[in-house]
C-alpha cells in the first residue's frame, strides 16, 4: 500500500462528509432527514458487508450466520446504552462501538469454536443453524431480547466525548461515518497482516498452508472472530441510530443481505462490498419507495452477477482497467451505446410486467390507480400487458444480439492488448 | 532437541502398514533415511509410493507400525505439526496458491519460520528482512520477473518451480519432494534437476521420480516399492545391477 492507494479512500470519506450539504434546505436551516437516514445506513451496511467479505472473499468461507454478530452487537449496546444512562457503565457515546464490537467478538469465539472446525459446505450448514438459533432465541429470551418488540434506549444520555447530545440525525450520521471509516480501514489493513495473507492462502489451497506450519482451523477461527468483532460495531451504529434493536437485526435476511452486498459489489476486490452496500441501500430506500416490488429486482440483479459477471461491480470496473491504460476505452463507447436501447426495453419490459402483476395482487386492493414511466395505466386492458411483454422478448432478443457484437469487441481488445504485451 | 540425538536417521519407517478399507496398499515398509542423503524412491504405478510420502507427511493416518523423524515419533501428528518439526513435501499434482501472487506464495512459505504464526498486528509490507528473504527465494527460483504474475496463471514448469521454493522456504531439513519433474520437456528437466540439488544443499532428500535419468543422476541412494513393500534399498549402481529389482521394475523399461 502506497499513499496513492489510500487517496480513493479521502475523496470517499470528503465525499461522505460533505453529502449531506448538498441536500440541506437553507431556507429552514435542516437537514433533509431522508438523505441523512440514507447514508447512515449505508455507513452501517459498509461495515456489514466489508465484514462479511473478511469471511467470503478473503477466506472463502460461505457464512450464513453473519447478522448474528450484527445484532447481537445492537442488542448489547442498547443495554450499554441503558447502564451508561444510569451511570452504571461511565462510557461516552463514541466509545460503545467498541464495545458492541467486543460484544460480537464474544459471541464469534463462541459460535466460531463451532462452524470453523469444518470448511466450505459444512461450514455453511452449521453457520446456517447458529443463525435460526439466535434468531429463535431473540424471540425466547426477553431479558436480554426483548421478545418480539425488541428493546429500546435513549441516545441522548449526555455523554460525550465532545459535548455532543446527538440529538439530531446529523450528529449521528458523523459518528457513524467516522466508525466506518476507522472499520474499515483496519479491515483493510488486517489483510496486509500475517492472518490476513494465510486467511487468502488457506481460501486457495488449504492443504498447502497445512504444509507450511499452518492450522487451516485456527486460520478460520480468528479471521471468523475478528469478522464478528467489525459486525458487532455495526451493529452498535445500528442500536445508536434507531435507538431499538428488534429480531429483524439477528434474523437471516439480513445475513443474506450481507452476502448480497459482498457478491454484488465485487468479493474479489477489498473495496467491492462498499459499492455492493451502496447500491443495496440504494435500492431499498429508493426503489422501496416507488416499487413494492423492489426485493424481486434486488434479486433478479443478484443472479445477473452470479451468471454473468461474478467479479461483481469492482470486477467489472478491474476488467477495464488494462484497456483504459492502454487508451483504448473510447473504442469501446459505441458498442456500449448500442447495448443500451435492447437493455432500456428488456429492464422497461421486465419491470412493466412485473408491476402490473403486482399491482394485480396488492395495489388494485388498496384502490390506487397504476402509474408506469409517468403516464397511467388500465390494469384491466390488454395493450400495457402486451406492451410490457413485447419490449422484453425483442428488447432481450436484440440484447443477445447486440451482446455477441459487444463480445467480439471486447475479445479484440484484450487480444490486442496480450500480442502487445507479449 | 530429540531425545535419539544427531545419530537417528532423518526418517525412519518401521514396518509401516497402511490400508483403505479392506484393501491393503502398504504391506510392512522398514526404512531408514539418513540425514543429509538423497534418496529416490522408485517403481511401478499403484506401488504406494505417493501413499507412502502421505503417511510420513502425515497426510493420512498409518495403519500399523511407526514412523520417526529425526528420532521423534511422527505418525499421530497432524501435517502442520510434522511440518513444524522440520519436514516439507510437493505434491504430485501442483499445489501452490493459484489467486495470489509468485511473491505472495513465496512470503506466505517463509511466515511460519520466521515465527510471524497467526499475527494480526504484524503489516507485512514493513517486515523488511522477511520482504528480503522473499526477494532472495525469488531469484533463486528464477521467477523475480514473474514477481507479481497470480500463480494461477504461471506456465506448469513455472508452478513447479514454485513449488519447489515453496517447499524449501521454510528451511525444513527433510523435503520431500512427489515426481518433481513429471511432465516437463526435456530442458526444463535439466533445469529443474540443478534446481533441486541447489536448494536441498545440505538437507535431507526424498523423492518419488519416475524418469530414471533423474534418479540415477540426482539419487545417493534409491529405494525400490513395489506393491506396498521395499524390495530393495542401496546405491544406484546396486540397484542397477539387482537382478530382482530388473525383474520386478527395470526391466519393463527397456521395452
Amino acid at each position: 500500500m502506497t499513499r496513492r492507494d489510500w487517496l480513493p479512500w479521502l475523496l470517499l470519506a470528503a465525499a461522505a462528509a460533505l453529502l449531506p450539504w448538498l441536500f440541506y434546505d437553507w431556507g429552514h436551516h435542516r437537514h433533509d432527514g431522508f438523505v441523512v437516514s440514507m447514508l447512515s445506513q449505508m455507513g452501517m451496511m459498509t461495515i456489514l458487508a466489508l465484514s462479511y467479505n473478511m469471511l467470503l472473499g478473503q477466506a472463502g468461507l460461505f457464512s450464513l450466520c453473519h447478522a448474528t454478530f450484527f445484532g447481537f452487537g445492537g442488542y448489547a449496546t442498547v443495554h450499554f446504552i441503558n447502564a451508561a444512562a444510569d451511570d452504571t457503565l461511565p462510557v461516552p457515546m463514541e466509545l460503545m462501538p467498541v464495545l458492541a464490537g467486543l460484544a460480537g467478538l464474544a459471541l464469534a469465539i463462541v459460535f466460531g469454536a463451532m462452524a470453523t472446525k469444518q470448511r466450505a459446505t459444512a461450514f455453511a450448514m452449521i453457520t446456517l443453524g447458529i443463525g435460526e438459533l439466535v434468531a429463535t432465541a431473540a424471540l425466547m429470551f426477553h431479558h436480554f431480547f426483548g421478545g418480539e418488540g425488541g428493546v429500546t434506549t435513549n441516545r441522548m444520555i449526555d455523554r460525550s466525548l465532545f459535548g455532543l447530545s446527538y440529538a439530531s440525525g446529523i450528529q449521528v450520521y458523523y459518528l457513524i461515518l467516522a466508525w466506518t471509516l476507522i472499520a474499515a480501514v483496519l479491515m483493510r489493513l488486517q489483510t496486509m497482516t500475517p492472518l490476513g495473507r494465510m486467511a487468502n492462502a488457506c481460501r486457495d489451497n488449504f492443504e498447502r498452508a497445512q504444509f507450511m506450519g499452518y492450522d487451516p482451523r485456527i486460520v478460520r477461527f480468528l479471521q471468523f472472530s475478528l469478522a464478528g468483532f467489525f459486525a458487532g460495531i455495526g451493529g452498535g451504529l445500528y442500536a445508536i441510530t434507531y435507538e431499538i434493536v428488534t429480531f429483524d437485526a439477528v434474523a437471516s435476511p439480513l445475513s443474506a443481505n450481507a452476502l448480497l452486498m459482498a457478491y454484488i459489489g465485487g468479493n474479489m476486490v477489498f473495496a467491492g462490498p462498499v459499492l455492493g452496500a451502496v447500491l443495496i441501500t440504494l435500492l431499498q430506500s429508493g426503489v422501496s419507495l416507488m416499487s413494492n416490488s423492489w426485493l424481486i429486482y434486488v434479486g433478479v440483479l443478484f443472479i445477473a452477477m452470479v451468471t454473468f459477471a461474478p467479479g461483481g461491480l469492482a470486477g467489472l470496473i478491474m476488467a477495464h482497467g488494462p484497456i483504459f491504460r492502454a487508451g483504448r476505452l473510447p473504442r469501446l463507447f459505441v458498442p456500449y451505446l448500442r447495448l443500451l436501447p435492447p437493455g432500456i426495453a428488456a429492464i422497461g419490459g421486465f419491470v412493466g410486467l412485473v408491476e402490473l402483476i403486482s399491482f394485480l395482487t396488492i395495489g388494485e386492493a388498496q384502490g390506487r390507480h397504476l402509474v408506469l414511466f409517468g403516464s397511467p395505466v388500465d390494469v384491466a386492458s390488454a395493450t400495457p400487458w402486451t406492451i410490457a411483454a413485447a419490449m422484453l422478448l425483442l428488447g432481450g432478443a436484440w440484447l443477445r444480439h447486440e451482446s455477441r457484437v459487444f463480445a467480439r469487441v471486447w475479445q479484440s481488445l484484450t487480444s490486442d492488448l496480450i500480442e502487445a504485451r507479449g | 532437541m530429540t531425545p535419539a540425538g544427531p545419530d537417528a536417521p532423518a526418517i525412519r519407517l518401521a514396518d509401516v502398514h497402511k490400508s483403505f478399507g479392506a484393501t491393503a496398499i502398504i504391506r510392512g515398509v522398514s526404512l531408514d533415511i539418513l540425514r543429509g542423503e538423497r534418496h529416490a524412491i522408485i517403481g511401478p504405478n499403484g506401488a504406494g509410493k505417493t501413499t507412502l510420502f502421505n503417511l510420513i507427511s502425515g497426510r493420512f493416518p498409518i495403519t500399523a507400525g511407526s514412523i520417526e523423524l529425526g528420532g521423534q515419533r511422527i505418525d499421530t501428528l497432524p501435517p502442520h505439526r510434522i511440518n513444524r518439526l522440520g519436514l516439507s513435501r510437493s505434491f504430485q499434482i501442483t499445489s501452490i496458491f493459484p489467486r495470489l501472487s509468485v511473491f505472495e506464495n513465496l512470503r506466505c512459505a517463509l511466515l511460519w519460520s520466521r515465527d510471524y504464526r497467526y499475527s494480526f498486528w504484524h503489516l507485512l509490507p514493513r517486515q523488511r528482512a522477511l520482504n528480503a528473504a522473499t526477494e532472495v527465494l525469488l531469484e533463486e527460483v528464477n521467477l523475480a520477473a514473474r514477481r507479481d504474475t497470480p500463480a494461477g496463471l504461471l506456465s506448469y514448469a513455472e508452478q513447479r518451480e514454485l513449488e519447489i521454493g515453496m517447499t524449501v522456504a521454510g528451511g525444513a531439513s527433510v523435503i520431500l519432494l512427489d515426481e518433481p519433474t513429471a511432465g516437463m520437456s526435456h530442458s526444463e528437466t535439466e533445469y529443474a534437476v540443478a534446481l533441486i540439488r541447489r536448494m536441498t544443499q545440505g538437507r535431507t532428500l526424498v523423492m518419488v521420480e519416475h524418469d530414471m535419468k533423474v534418479v540415477f543422476n540426482l539419487a545417493d541412494t534409491i529405494s525400490v516399492v513395489v506393491y506396498g513393500q521395499v524390495i530393495a534399498s542401496g546405491p544406484p549402481a546396486e540397484i542397477r545391477a539387482s537382478r530382482a529389482v530388473q525383474e520386478a521394475y527395470l526391466g519393463a523399461l527397456d521395452q
